[in-house]
C-alpha cells in the first residue's frame, strides 16, 4: 500500500482512539472531575485530530476541530468554567466531531449545518469569534535588515552578512557552522572570523560568545532566502544582511561593533557565568532519578489482525491434530502404555494452554463498546425528552474481538428499548416517587468461564398484561394459556412480536427482540430477561469467552456424529421406555423425576431418519435452553466428552436451523454441533408449555 | 555517518509522517511518545537532532526541552519544536525553554529537512 | 469476478474439462482452487438434495455439490474414484462432485458459443455457453448459482 494511504489509515484509527478519550474525559468533567490532566487530555484529543486533519487537508474537519479546540483551550487555561449546559454542548460537539471524522474518512461530507450551528454556539460561549489562524506575526526581534521588497534581483547578488552570536544562540544549540553550510548551498560563500574578543584562557568562559563573523555570499537567491537561513537565531544574535558589492579588502573590524562595550559586558558577566557554569557542570542526580519514576507503561505491539487469526487457525489445527493423534495411538495399541498415555495427556494440556494464550490475544476490553452505548443513550434521551444516565461496570472485562463487534447491534437495540420503552418520562417518574433521572446500567463480568453482560434499567418494567394480550392477538399463544411471569417476559423473544403501539423512530424499525436473541445465539450465547413492574427490567447475556472452542458431548444418531454443547446440558437420563409418554402425533414427553419435559427425537428433527412412532432405545439428554426451559434430546449413543474446535459452517455454506457450527473430529471428519435452543424451538411449532409439573402422587 | 533524529510526538499519525519524511531524506529515525519517553530514548539512542511536539501527556514539549537543557550531557543537542502557525505564544515559550528552531504543522517535508540542516552541525 | 477477463475478445482462457452425470463440462481455471479425490462427506441436516454434505479441507468446512443432481441429472453414489473440484464462489469455496477430470484446455473467448435454446432452464442458470472442440461439446459452468439461493443473505 502506498505509504501515505497507510498513514491515512493510521490517522483515522488514531482518531477513533482520540474520540474515545475525548468522550471519556468530557464525561468525567461532567461528573465533576476538573483536574488539569483530564482537561488537558480532552484538549489534546481534539488538538491531535486537528493536527492530523491538517496534514491530510481535511478542511472541514480542521476548521470544526479548531473552534472546538479554542473553546477547550479556554477551559484549560481557566478563563472559561463550563456549566452543565456548556458540558452538554461539549458532548454534542464531540458527537459531531465523530460524525465529521467519519464523513471525512468516507469523503461524504453531507449537510454541514449541524457543525455550523455548534460552531456558533461555541462562539457565543467564548464570546466573539474564535481566534483566527494567524500569520506568523513577527514575534521575534528582527534586527536591521532591509524592510522593503527586494527589486528584481540581478543575475547575482552580493551579500555582506555580519553575525555576532550572543550566548543564547549557543544555549539553544544553534551552531553558526550549520548556518554557514546552509549559506554555501545558496551560492559562493566565504567567512571571515573576528577573534579580537577572544580572551586568554584564564578568563575564558566556555558558555560565552566571543566570536563574530563577516560573511560574503554571492548568490542568485533573493534576500528573503538569505534571511530565512537565520530564522532560528534571530533575537539571539546581532545580524545584519546587506546587499552590496563584495568587500574586497579585509576590514579590521566591522564598524557596527563596539568592542569596549562588549568587553565591559563580558567582564561584568564573567563571575555570574562562572557560577552558573560550575553549577551546571556536575551531572544532576535528581534529573536522572525523575524519569525513572515514570508510571510503568506496559509495552505493546501492534499486530495485523490477519496474523492473529492465522495463528488462531493454526492452533486450532494443532488441537485437532493432537486429538487425532491421541485417538489413533490409543486405538492402535491394545495395551495402554502408561508412558505414552501420560505423554499424550501432557501434549493435550500444553496444546490447550497454547490455545488459551493465543485466544487471549484477541481478547479486548468491552470499554469501547460501552462507550458507544453512552452516545446512543444521549441521542435517544434527547429524542424522547427523557433524562437518562448511563452507568457502566466492568468495562475492563475482556471479550473476544469478534464478540465485541457483533454485540454492538444487539446492545444498541436493547439500550434504545430501555430508554424508549423501559424508562418513564421525568414527570411520570416523579409521580411514581422516583428520581426524574432514569438510569440504564451496563455491566460486564466473567463468571464460570463465560462473559455475563447485563443491560438493566430502573424504569417501569415489562407490562405483562399488555404483552400477553399482544401475544394472543398475534396468535403466538392460545387465548387461554396460563403463563408464569417469566414465561410472559420471554414472549418478547418470539418472532413477530412488538409492543410498540406506535412505531417509534427509535426502536420500531421492525427489529424485534427475536433478532437480538438470534444475534446473541449466533455468538454462542444466551439471553434471558427478568423484570419487576414499576422497578425495571434486566436483560442478562451469557457469552462464551472464546468463539473458537467448545466443550461438548459427542453423540451419535444413526451413525452420524453430533456434538451437544456442554453448557446446555443438565444431565443425562437413563432411558427407560416407561418414562416416555406419547402425546399424539409425534410428540413425546419424558418423565424426569416429578416433571414432564418434551422429548425431542434428534434424528427425526434433523431429517436423519423418519419420525418414530415409539422411541424404544437410546439415551436422553436433559438440556436447558437460554430462557431456562427444559427439554430432553434423544440420541442413540453418547461417545465421550471432548473439547472441540468450532469451525464455521456459514463461511462456505449457510446457516442451518438446529446447527450451531461444525467441528472436525479426531478422525478428520466433520461433525455438526447442535444448536440446542433452535432444536427446541423448531419442535414447538405450536405453543406448548415447556414443562408440566406433575401433581404429586397421591 | 548517518544522522540520527529523535521524534517525540504522542500522535501516531504524526510520528508515522515524520518517520516517512525523514527516512526518505536519508536520516535514521528513533521515536518516542511523550516527553518522559523521549528522555529515555534520548539517553539510549543518542541522536544528533530532536524534533518534538508540544502538547503531550505525562511530560509536554516545554518540560522535555527544559529537562534536556538541564542535562549536562545532552544540553547542546539541537531541538526543533512542532508548532501550529497560530501558536506564537507557544513558540516563544518553547524558545525561552531552549528550543533551537521550529517546524510548522502541517509540515512540508522540504521545509522539515531545511530546518534540520540549519541546526545539525 | 475473475471470469470477466474471459469475455475480453482478444483473450484466451484456460478451462478445466470434466465429466459429470454422463456429460462433459468445463470451468474457467481461474475459478478452480484445487482438485482432489473424494472423501466421505458429513450430511447437513435438511440440505437440498444436490448438497452431499461437507468435508474437511485442511481445517475448512467445505460443502460438496453433486453437480449432476444440481443440473437435474441422476445423482451418483460417490466412490473413491470420484473427483472433487474445489471452486471459488465469490468469497466462498465449494466442492463440485464430478465423475472425472479430463484435461485443461486453452480456449479463445470467441470459441465460446451461446447456450443452445434446447437447454433446460435449469441448465441455463449454471451454463454460460458451450465450447465445441475436437468433436466434443462442453458446457461452460459458472459457479454463480450453483450454491443454494439465499446464501447471500447469510453473509456473516
Amino acid at each position: 500500500m502506498d505509504p501515505m494511504a497507510e498513514i491515512r489509515l493510521t490517522f483515522f484509527q488514531e482518531c477513533e482512539e482520540q474520540l474515545a478519550a475525548l468522550e471519556n474525559g468530557l464525561l468525567s468533567m461532567q461528573e465533576g472531575e476538573s483536574d488539569s490532566e483530564t482537561v488537558n487530555a480532552v484538549f489534546r484529543a481534539v488538538h491531535s485530530i486537528k493536527g492530523g486533519a491538517g496534514a491530510f487537508r481535511l478542511g472541514a474537519l480542521v476548521s470544526f476541530a479548531h473552534v472546538f479546540e479554542t473553546a477547550l483551550d479556554k477551559v484549560r487555561s481557566g478563563s472559561l468554567v463550563p456549566d452543565a449546559d456548556a458540558m452538554k454542548l461539549f458532548l454534542r460537539a464531540a458527537d459531531a466531531l465523530s460524525d465529521l471524522v467519519s464523513a471525512s474518512r468516507d469523503g461524504a461530507l453531507g449537510d454541514t449545518a449541524p457543525y455550523i450551528s455548534i460552531e456558533e454556539e461555541f462562539n457565543a460561549l467564548i464570546g466573539g469569534g474564535t481566534a483566527e489562524e494567524d500569520d506568523l506575526s513577527g514575534l521575534d526581534f528582527q534586527p536591521v535588515v532591509t524592510a522593503f521588497e527586494e527589486p528584481p534581483p540581478p543575475a547575482r547578488n552580493a551579500y555582506t552578512i555580519r553575525l555576532r552570536p550572543l550566548r543564547e544562540l549557543f544555549a539553544k544549540a544553534n551552531e553558526p557552522l550549520a548556518l554557514f553550510r546552509e549559506l554555501t548551498r545558496l551560492g559562493t560563500f566565504s567567512a571571515h572570523c573576528d577573534i579580537k574578543n577572544l580572551p586568554f584562557l584564564d578568563t575564558f568562559e566556555p558558555e560565552d560568545s566571543y566570536l563574530s563573523w563577516e560573511l560574503h555570499l554571492e548568490s542568485e537567491s533573493p534576500q528573503s532566502a538569505v534571511k530565512e537561513v537565520f530564522d532560528f537565531v534571530e533575537g539571539d544574535c546581532d545580524l545584519a544582511i546587506d546587499l552590496r558589492q563584495p568587500v574586497t579588502e579585509t576590514a579590521p573590524l566591522p564598524q557596527e561593533m563596539d568592542i569596549t562595550a562588549i568587553l565591559r559586558k563580558v567582564r561584568e558577566e564573567a563571575p555570574a557565568i562562572a557560577a552558573t557554569a560550575a553549577a551546571a557542570a556536575p551531572p544532576q542526580p535528581e534529573a536522572e532519578a525523575a524519569p525513572r519514576n515514570k508510571a510503568a507503561v506496559q509495552p505493546t505491539i501492534r499486530v495485523d489482525l490477519d496474523r492473529v487469526d492465522r495463528l488462531i487457525n493454526l492452533v486450532g489445527e494443532l488441537v485437532i491434530n493432537q486429538a487425532m493423534l491421541t485417538q489413533r495411538v490409543l486405538h492402535s495399541s491394545h495395551v495402554r502404555d502408561r508412558e505414552v498415555t501420560s505423554s499424550l495427556e501432557e501434549l493435550e494440556r500444553l496444546t490447550r494452554e497454547i490455545q488459551e494464550s493465543v485466544m487471549a490475544i484477541r481478547a479486548q476490553p468491552v470499554r469501547p463498546l460501552f462507550q458507544r452505548m453512552s452516545r446512543i443513550v444521549r441521542e435517544v434521551a434527547d429524542a424522547t425528552a427523557k433524562d437518562v444516565r448511563l452507568r457502566t461496570e466492568g468495562e475492563a472485562t475482556e471479550v473476544d474481538k469478534t464478540v465485541v463487534e457483533l454485540l454492538a447491534d444487539p446492545l444498541t437495540h436493547m439500550i434504545r428499548n430501555a430508554v424508549d420503552h423501559g424508562l418513564e418520562s421525568p414527570e411520570q417518574r416523579i409521580a411514581a416517587g422516583k428520581p426524574p433521572e432514569g438510569t440504564v446500567k451496563l455491566a460486564a463480568a466473567h463468571r464460570s468461564g463465560r462473559v455475563i453482560i447485563e443491560v438493566s434499567d430502573d424504569g417501569q418494567g415489562i407490562n405483562r398484561p399488555k404483552v400477553l394480550q399482544k401475544a394472543i392477538a398475534n396468535g403466538l399463544v392460545p387465548p387461554d394459556a396460563q403463563l408464569s411471569d417469566s414465561e410472559v417476559d420471554n414472549l418478547l423473544f418470539l418472532p413477530g412480536f412488538s409492543t410498540a403501539s406506535a412505531v417509534s423512530n427509535i426502536s420500531g424499525r421492525g427489529v424485534g427482540m427475536d433478532v437480538v436473541k438470534r444475534s446473541i445465539q449466533a455468538l454462542g450465547g444466551r439471553i434471558s430477561i427478568s423484570s419487576a413492574p414499576g422497578q425495571g427490567s434486566t436483560f442478562t447475556l451469557s457469552l462464551p469467552l472464546t468463539l473458537a472452542v467448545l466443550d461438548g458431548i459427542v453423540v451419535t444418531v444413526d451413525e452420524q456424529v453430533f456434538v451437544i454443547p456442554l453448557t446446555a446440558i443438565v444431565e443425562t437420563v437413563k432411558h427407560e421406555p416407561s418414562r416416555i409418554h406419547h402425546m399424539g402425533d409425534h410428540s413425546f414427553v419424558l418423565r424426569v423425576r416429578d416433571v414432564l419435559v418434551p422429548l425431542i427425537d434428534v434424528g427425526a428433527e434433523l431429517g436423519v431418519r423418519a419420525p418414530a412412532s415409539d422411541l424404544r432405545s437410546g439415551v436422553a439428554i436433559l438440556i436447558e435452553t437460554a430462557n431456562g426451559t427444559r427439554s430432553a434430546l434423544l440420541v442413540d449413543n453418547i461417545q465421550d466428552q471432548r473439547q472441540v474446535v468450532i469451525k464455521s459452517l456459514e463461511t462456505n455454506y449457510m446457516r442451518v436451523d438446529g446447527i450451531a457450527a461444525a467441528t472436525i473430529l479426531g478422525d478428520g471428519r466433520v461433525a455438526m454441533i447442535l444448536d440446542v435452543d433452535a432444536l427446541v424451538g423448531l419442535r414447538h411449532h405450536d405453543w406448548a408449555p415447556a414443562e408440566i409439573p406433575l401433581a404429586k402422587a397421591s | 555517518m548517518t544522522v540520527k533524529i529523535l521524534t517525540v510526538d504522542d500522535s501516531r499519525t504524526m510520528r508515522d509522517m515524520l518517520r516517512m519524511a525523514l527516512l526518505d531524506a536519508g536520516f535514521n529515525v528513533v521515536q518516542a511518545e511523550d516527553g518522559l519517553h523521549g528522555l529515555d530514548v534520548l539517553r539510549n539512542e543518542q541522536p544528533q537532532v530532536v524534533i518534538t511536539d508540544i502538547n503531550m501527556p505525562r511530560m509536554d514539549g516545554f518540560g522535555f526541552i527544559e529537562a534536556v537543557r538541564q542535562d549536562a550531557q545532552y544540553r547542546a543537542i539541537p531541538i526543533l519544536v512542532l508548532t501550529t502557525e497560530s501558536d506564537d505564544d507557544k513558540k516563544l515559550r518553547a524558545r525561552r525553554a531552549g528550543a533551537t528552531g521550529w517546524i510548522v504543522k502541517p509540515f512540508d517535508p522540504a521545509k522539515l529537512i531545511a530546518a534540520i540542516r540549519r541546526v545539525a552541525a | 469476478m475473475i471470469e470477466k477477463s474471459a469475455t475480453d475478445l482478444t483473450r484466451e482462457a484456460e478451462f478445466v474439462a470434466f465429466r459429470a452425470g454422463g456429460l462433459e463440462f468445463c470451468i474457467n481455471i481461474m475459478s478452480v482452487r484445487e482438485i482432489r479425490g473424494w472423501t466421505p462427506a458429513t450430511v447437513i441436516p435438511r440440505a437440498p438434495s444436490y448438497i452431499r454434505g461437507v468435508i474437511n479441507l485442511r481445517g475448512v468446512v467445505l460443502p460438496i455439490v453433486d453437480l449432476g443432481v444440481r443440473l437435474g441429472l441422476p445423482g451418483t453414489e460417490p466412490t473413491a474414484r470420484h473427483v472433487i473440484i474445489v471452486a471459488q464462489v465469490g468469497e466462498r469455496a465449494a466442492g463440485l462432485l464430478v465423475d472425472s477430470v479430463s484435461d485443461i484446455l486453452s480456449v479463445e473467448d470467441t470459441s465460446i458459443q451461446p447456450t443452445p435454446d434446447v437447454a433446460s432452464n435449469l441448465a441455463r442458470t449454471f451454463v454460460r455457453g458451450v465450447i465445441a472442440m475436437d468433436g466434443r461439446m462442453m458446457s461452460v459452468i459458472t459457479m454463480d448459482n450453483v450454491l443454494p439461493a439465499g446464501m447471500e443473505l447469510e453473509a456473516a
